[in-house]
């Protein structure tokens, strides 16, 4: 197969970034505005056609899709441990294109009708770009530590985009902690990557996931407290993937990281740059399933499993429309994650892999629809909060109409994409791990009654008295919302287990009735009670919420989390670690240092005078230098 | 006798045609139209630099008088490379200033010998070539240092340059001449074989050394390079900065690896020594210029001290490694002297002080300035910082971790001063900073190849792959 054009997907965008980036004051906003949506849709069309090649023409060769590699030697260590720059091209890493172009160019899109009359018009299309290039990069690299570049890449895009708005300080703060927390994880990540790339002597992916390569097979060769480094170096890597996913710990910049534009939520907190973690997970799937008996996999599930659980909780309490979307991502993030934890490998064993792959899929579809609709309501009535939203249906029906489509998909109600790939996922929890499953289940029904409070508080419920009249969206708004709403019904037909599965073969998947029916009612439960509370104002919310009590204060804290790091950092580490610290550092090190330098600057003062100008002191200088060296070489330093 | 073989010279033949060429240009091209030799001797010079990419056979001439060999045609080309910037960026000068006063093929016509006095001097097979090679590169550079006659500081810079470089071939030609009385032999090969442990042959190399070690600008032979430097056309101070101290280096470092291998144990600690001392010599002068052209001076000495760090581990990495900083230095300091040509030429001023504020009027010219200044201080990723880093890796595989350690000390403190134009540049603001201008062309080409040298060298990596097979040819 050839895959030399898929260079150009992420080529392209960065050549709109550095057209943009450069010209930015020079460039029309609306011409920058075409020259973005241009750009994407060409790196769209071209990674459609790679899909359709690899998929449905050359990519299946005996009866497994194959790897394709393409890649140049860019520094080299030893003669195995090196870094290569190149692309790599497998089941999920097409997959991945296609999402990453496909909401890329809708966002785009959108923010066109969006971002009009912003006076940083055409920077903000200049930082799609190098969003996209970052990411077409990630999804593309053949080794830990390009993945690792772009990884970083990735981050500062989305720091860039986060704190688009400078002038507004919440901005600036949220996308410093974006960025500040995600570098914690990263830190993780990097040393996992330097584990992995001392203890097996490569970086590779291909040679990391053989099954039957040194990688995985000598895992137990050498242990630290009681693990093998290899786990270890697993776990450190998972750590840099929870960091981008928001899993629990790392999670709390995901919500501060709605003061970005909105557009820019749907494309990188929701639908692609946060999924970065779940596709490590899965790019490094046979090393995370074989070594020690896949104990490090372990780790990945219930991380996702409690994450998960835990942002639908905090989701139901939240009262800013953005936010709970933040929280509902995390909790989907979770799901994938812990659907890779108890996948198996071979066959239909690997059902949970592939119900991963395929939630990622169409949850960027519904989650991208959600952001962007949020988005249009929040354009037409200038508000994140619930409060100041209600019976918008009437006057905003494509963005009511698509907004449903989105909640239904992600409630699990068939026949919309959602509820087919969940049903793997709780297919795949139920034969490995009945605790997770359990809590999938209850997710789901927390998910459904979430998501449908928000709705039934936008579009129904009473009319509040607005500032003008609000309407529905432009155009360019409205089409990406049509467009994601008709993948939001389809993409659940996909079959995606022919396609993606750990072992490339591919298998048949087959509803499970009952447990279908299970999560379908839960799904339906949870509509229903949302429909009971908020369809109509009236205080029965209030009056749960007050006997939930403490739990309902918890979680409307987010159960204190940011609370607990600021003490942690601010009383702990800032007073009694870093304060003696700097002022070791100022005392010392400083007075050290500047004593060193206001000496240089003495002595290179005092021999100022040496060079006089004279030509006879310089052939002096010559001479003596020559009988000193010679003295020297001669009859003293003679070894 | 078969005339073919001296297709082997093809570089040296290519550039005396060019010379011959633009002399009689000279005398057919009427007054009026002067200019046009800058164009046609960049041009042609141009055609010569894509030319000498094309392969060489590695063979030798005339009994192994003038050898190459793919290395040395290596190094050739970034000689070609590095001359065709400065002929680019010195055209603007050149049809301003001196083609109406008729001497601009004399510019040429003295650089192109110059050059070729290298290409002989670095394909030497013997001593006598090398030192008419050694001749022939210098004796034309102290005319052109002279080239402004009309100003007392060019004339004076002239004869302290020729004056210096006497002193120091005659010192060189001595050391030659005891090589010869201990060994019976001028060619490298048969001394190679022959050369003995003696006082005398010692002291042979201490001579030569020095002499090589004038143009390197090594301490204590340096001190007519800053002098030189500021009194000089620009175009001559970054020629002699780059051009006439890469080549140099290039085949000091041949000689050391080749002829006086057996004295080892004595050169390396000699280097050791004058290493130290150049880095720190060069670094603390640098620290308080004022002048751009001084300034730039003192940190080409500095520079000079950190290369010796690759030659004295006397193997195929530190070979590989020298030659690698010298083609990322060709570029850095290129563009830093082209930046200071550009703003010399349109206002005059070459002060430090004149370039407060330079990024709010010139933003362009100030950040090539800065990626330059960035690849001399070894800033990743730009080019400089992998140049220096190979070096003190280097060093540090041959165990000299004390040198490596002064290394850093003073990369530390050529920061500093590295930083302070840039500030000088960025932060400072100015009342009567330089107003906008737009340079010409020909400057435009010149500061964007160096451009795209100094990123490129610093992302793609196989060229150090490369270079390092190359050094072979001299293990």
């Amino acid at each position: 197969m050839n895959i030399s054009y898929i260079y150009l997907i992420p080529i392209i965008p960065l050549a709109v970034f550095l057209l943009l980036g450069i010209n930015f004051q020079k460039i029309k906003p609306a011409v920058s505005g075409y020259i973005g949506v241009l750009g994407l849709l060409s790196s769209a069309i071209l990674s459609y056609y790679a899909a359709y090649q690899y998929f449905f023409v050359s990519g299946k060769v005996d009866g497994k899709y194959q790897q394709f590699i393409d890649k140049t030697v860019w520094m080299n260590f030893t003669d195995t441990l090196r870094i290569d720059m190149g692309i790599l091209v497998d089941s999920i890493s097409v997959m991945m294109l296609v999402v990453v172009s496909t909401i890329s160019l809708m966002v785009h899109i959108y923010s066109r009708g969006y971002m009009k009359g912003d006076p940083g018009y055409t920077k903000f299309f200049a930082f799609l770009g190098l969003f996209s290039f970052s990411m077409f990069g990630l999804v593309l690299a053949t080794n830990l530590f390009q993945i690792y570049i772009f990884w970083e890449l990735v981050g500062v895009s989305s720091y860039l985009l986060i704190g688009y708005y400078y002038t507004k300080p919440s901005a600036v703060a949220a996308a410093k902690k974006a960025f500040i927390v995600t570098r914690f994880a990263d830190l993780g990540f990097l040393i996992g990557i330097l584990i992995m790339g001392y203890y097996t002597g490569t970086f590779d992916f291909e040679t990391l996931n053989n099954p039957e390569g040194s990688a995985i097979l000598n895992w137990a060769s050498t242990s630290f407290m009681g693990l093998s480094v290899i786990t270890w170096g697993l776990i450190l890597i998972f750590i840099g993937g929870a960091g981008k996913s928001a899993m629990l710990p790392f999670h709390i910049w995901l919500p501060d990281a709605m003061e970005g534009p909105t557009p820019v939520s749907a494309l990188i907190h929701a639908a692609t740059m946060v999924v970065a973690g779940v596709y490590l997970v899965a790019r490094l799937f046979p090393m995370f399933y074989f070594v020690e008996d896949g104990f490090a996999l372990n780790i990945v599930a219930y991380v996702g499993g409690i994450s998960s659980l835990f942002a639908a909780i905090i989701a139901i309490t939240q009262t800013d429309i953005k936010r709970v979307l933040a929280f509902s991502t995390m909790s989907q993030l979770g799901y994938m994650m812990m659907a890779l934890g108890v996948s198996g490998y071979d066959g239909h064993e690997g059902v949970g892999y592939m119900a991963s792959m395929f939630h990622l899929f169409t949850h960027a579809m519904f989650k991208a629809l959600l952001f962007l609709g949020a988005g249009s309501v929040i354009h037409a009535v200038h508000s994140n909060y619930l409060k100041d939203m209600g019976g918008l249906r009437k006057y905003m029906p494509i963005t009511n109409i698509t907004f449903l489509i989105a909640a239904l998909a992600i409630a699990g109600v068939p026949p919309f994409a959602g509820f087919w790939s969940k049903d793997e996922i709780l297919v795949a929890a139920f034969e490995h791990n009945q605790l997770l499953y359990y809590i999938g289940v209850f997710v789901a029904g927390l998910t459904a009654f979430y998501m449908f409070r928000i709705y039934f508080g936008i579009f129904w419920g009473k009319e509040k008295e607005y500032e003008h009249t609000p309407h529905e969206s432009p155009m360019s708004m409205a089409f990406p919302l049509l467009f994601l709403a008709g993948m939001s019904v389809v993409a659940g037909f996909i079959p995606f287990s022919e396609y993606v599965t750990p072992d490339n073969k591919g298998f048949e998947a087959h509803l499970n009735y009952p447990l279908a029916a299970i999560a379908v009612g839960v799904g339906v439960i949870g509509i229903a009670l949302a429909w009971v509370f908020y369809k109509k104002e009236n205080s029965l919310s209030d009056k749960y919420a007050k006997s939930f009590g403490a739990l309902y204060k918890w979680a409307y804290h987010k159960f204190y989390f940011d609370e607990l790091y600021m003490f942690i950092t601010k009383k702990i580490i800032f007073n009694r670690i870093s304060a003696p610290i700097a002022q070791f550092d100022k005392k010392v090190v400083d007075g050290t240092m500047e004593g060193i330098g206001n000496k240089t600057v003495v002595v290179s003062e005092k021999i100022k005078g040496m060079q006089s100008g004279k030509l006879q002191d310089y052939a002096f200088a010559f001479i003596a230098g020559v009988v000193v060296l010679a003295i020297v070489f001669i009859y003293l330093w003679t070894n | 006798m078969d005339f073919s073989s001296f297709l082997l010279m093809r570089h040296e033949l290519i550039l005396l045609a060019i010379t011959l060429l633009l002399i009689i240009a000279e005398i057919f091209i009427p007054h009026h139209k002067k200019s046009n030799i800058v164009h046609l001797a960049i041009f042609l010079f141009g055609i010569h630099t894509v030319l000498g990419f094309l392969g060489l056979a590695e063979s030798s001439l005339f009994g192994g008088m003038f050898r190459t060999n793919e290395m040395i045609h290596f190094f050739k080309n970034v000689l070609n490379v590095g001359v065709l910037i400065v002929l680019l960026q010195s055209a603007d000068w050149l049809q301003e200033k001196i083609v109406e006063q008729q001497r601009g093929t004399e510019f040429f016509v003295l650089l192109f010998s110059s050059l070729l006095g290298m290409y002989f001097m670095i394909s030497a097979g013997d001593f006598l070539m090398f030192y008419l090679g050694l001749e022939l590169s210098t004796l034309p550079v102290a005319a052109l240092a002279a080239f402004e006659v009309s100003k007392r500081i060019s004339s004076e810079a002239g004869v302290k340059l020729i004056l210096s470089a006497a002193l120091a071939s005659g010192v060189s030609l001595f050391g030659i001449s005891m090589l010869y009385a201990t060994t019976g032999s001028i060619y490298f090969n048969e001394i190679l074989e022959v050369i003995s442990v003696s006082n005398l042959s010692i002291l042979g190399l201490i001579l030569f050394f020095s002499g090589l070690a004038f143009k390197i600008s090594l301490v204590p032979f340096h001190f007519w390079t800053a002098d030189v430097y500021e009194g000089s056309p620009i175009s001559i101070a970054s020629y002699l900065s780059v051009i006439s101290k890469g080549a140099a280096v290039f085949i000091l470092m041949i000689l050391l690896f080749t002829v006086f291998k057996p004295l080892m144990f004595v050169w390396e600690n000699m280097v050791y020594v004058i290493a130290i001392a150049t880095m720190f010599i060069g670094n603390l002068f640098a620290l308080r210029q004022q002048n751009m052209k001084r300034f730039l001076a003192f940190s080409s000495i500095a520079q000079a001290g950190f290369i010796l760090l690759g030659i004295i581990t006397g193997d195929q990495l530190g070979f590989a490694t020298v030659v690698y900083f010298v083609l990322v230095y060709v570029f850095s300091n290129l563009a830093a002297f082209g930046v200071v040509q550009a703003i010399s030429l349109q206002t005059g001023k070459e002060n430090m002080k004149d370039y407060e504020g330079l990024y709010r009027t010139n933003p362009k010219l100030s950040l090539v300035m800065m990626l330059a200044l960035f690849s001399l201080a070894g800033i990743p990723p730009v080019a400089g910082f992998f140049g220096k880093f190979f070096l003190f890796t280097a060093a540090a595989s041959k165990g000299y971790y004390l040198l490596v350690f002064l290394a850093v000390v003073n990369v530390t403190i050529s920061l500093y001063y590295y930083l302070l134009v840039i500030r000088a540049m960025f932060l400072r603001k100015s009342e009567n900073s330089i107003p906008f201008f737009a340079s010409k062309l020909y400057m435009r080409i010149g500061l964007i190849l160096t451009v795209l040298g100094i990123l490129i060298l610093g992302l793609y990596s196989p060229l150090y792959e490369y270079i390092f097979e190359l050094s072979s040819n001299f293990m």
